[in-house]
């Protein structure tokens, strides 16, 4: 039970002092809580998402397990729907744990946020549910070895999301790239919000629209490199190599 | 008899190389099949195909008469395995594992039938123990156990005994030989011990090079070809 807290917990009173020595140290009249704590807390609700995805299916990988599930009657659409159920679980407990460290000592309002509160946290999910899957169907794809460049993911990504600044502070090719990615259309509503106007409901539709497509997408990409498994005998010498 | 599987012309082909050349059997209800040959044969590609994690380059398998490239789920309801390579998640206790292959597997009744299954072979003392902490023995018994959940009409055991000493696995095999008998349940067994697929099998099948040179009574099918035992025959076999 203790990573699935731990982190987030670390992460909250981290950026929740820095933004208090920010507040002390700026020029009177701006809140740093709910720009830089916020984000980080919807930051995190989002890597915890994906990494709930990618650690269920990697505990398959460590424990070698990948014969005796997928020789069982067991659908790949139910195995990655448990995969989902398991990251909803994993990822809430985390949220709630976050929640409550950050309201309590750091004073930071999820009810600043309004009722856009919701499709922010539900394009995160999303987008950490396509990425979750995504790395999975690395893993199986090029084998155990290749956990190393999932982890890191979220981090990749982060840049390019505008976790903690305007898009418009990104050079233009880096931008391009942004508003391709779900999370950057949060941000930017976040920023919006905190700054006294209102989210701009055509841009979480965007937001919302994207991280379906990537769910959609990355689906397909799993089923076919499953299938691809099944064919070359990947899943059957899996075990074998997890030995290795 | 009716066959509980039926095999047929199943191919796989990896590049160049025949993995398994056309091979057509079938396994009938209270019958143990022994599935024997040498390394790389071409018996743990053949188990993998009829479970459905590798795809067969030609041929095709029904279990119960189902399908099984087309109603994979269907046909594996009813199919179970275990194998010496496919050990259980060493970081689930011995009830945990049973539990969740049994949700996984559908099984009425669950709790009960985890408890009979502890009791048959031998598990009880280890019910809330870690898996990973099990001597290979331990293990081999639970993978079995894992195997019998769903009371499969088809068993596939990949060199089920490997790792059991003489008189563990002595009764092993009489439980499978029962579960075969009581159950009308069909066994598809590999290894590498002749003596045990003389003692247990109804009928052998002896691989090599992805194709079944010889097949009959493993009593009688030795003197058939000059030799005394199945030993005899198999490395006669191999070494051709």
């Amino acid at each position: 039970m203790l990573p699935l807290f731990a982190w987030v917990a670390i992460d909250m009173v981290l950026w929740g002092f820095i933004t208090k020595y920010l507040n002390a140290v700026s020029a009177a009249g701006f809140d740093f809580v709910p720009v830089f704590l916020g984000a980080v807390l919807l930051w995190d609700f989002f890597t915890r998402v994906m990494h709930g995805v990618t650690m269920a299916f990697m505990e398959d990988v460590w424990s070698r397990n990948f014969l005796n599930i997928f020789a069982t009657p067991l659908s790949i659409s139910e195995y990655v729907g448990g995969l989902v159920l398991s990251s909803i679980a994993t990822s809430s407990v985390g949220l709630v744990v976050m929640l409550f460290l950050a309201s309590s000592i750091f004073g930071l309002s999820f009810f600043a946020y309004g009722i856009a509160l919701i499709p922010f946290l539900l394009v995160l999910f999303l987008f950490g549910i396509a990425l979750g899957i995504l790395g999975a169907a690395i893993v199986l794809r090029f084998g155990p070895a290749s956990e190393w460049f999932i982890w890191p993911v979220p981090a990749l990504v982060s840049p390019f999301a505008g976790v903690f600044y305007p898009i418009s502070t990104l050079p233009q090719w880096m931008q391009h790239i942004c508003w391709a990615l779900p999370p950057s259309y949060i941000f930017e509503n976040v920023r919006a919000i905190v700054a006294g106007g209102t989210a701009s409901v055509s841009e979480l539709m965007v937001g919302a629209g994207l991280a379906v497509i990537d769910v959609i997408l990355v689906c397909w990409v799993f089923v076919r490199v499953y299938r691809h498994s099944v064919r070359t005998g990947l899943i059957a010498r899996y075990s074998a190599e997890s030995v290795s | 008899m009716t066959n509980v599987l039926a095999v047929e012309s199943l191919s796989k082909q990896y590049g160049p190389t025949t993995a398994v050349d056309g091979i057509s059997f079938q396994v009938a209800r209270n019958e143990i099949v022994g599935l024997v040959g040498p390394n790389g044969a071409g018996k743990t590609t053949t188990i993998n195909i009829i479970l459905g994690v590798l795809e067969p380059t030609g041929g095709s398998i029904r279990i119960e008469g189902i399908d099984v490239a087309t109603e994979r789920s269907r046909a594996l309801e009813c199919t179970n395995f275990a194998a010496v390579y496919a050990p259980l998640p060493g970081n689930l206790t011995v009830y945990q594992n049973l539990r969740i292959f049994g949700m996984i597997y559908a099984v009425k009744r669950l709790s009960d039938r985890i408890e009979r299954l502890l009791r048959d072979f031998d598990l009880e003392r280890f019910r809330d123990v870690k898996a990973g902490v099990l001597s290979s023995g331990e293990q081999t018994r639970l993978c079995l156990a894992k195997a019998m959940l769903n009371e499969p009409h088809l068993l596939l055991l990949d060199e089920p005994t490997a790792s059991l000493d003489p008189a563990t696995a002595q009764d092993m095999r009489a439980k499978i030989r029962a579960l075969a008998d009581e159950r009308r349940c069909g066994v598809l067994w590999t290894s590498h011990n002749m003596y045990e697929v003389e003692d247990v099998c109804d009928r052998v099948l002896l691989l090599s090079r992805g194709k079944i040179l010889l097949e009959g009574d493993p009593k009688t099918l030795p003197r058939a070809h000059g030799k005394d035992t199945l030993e005899e025959l198999f490395i006669a076999v191999a070494r051709e």
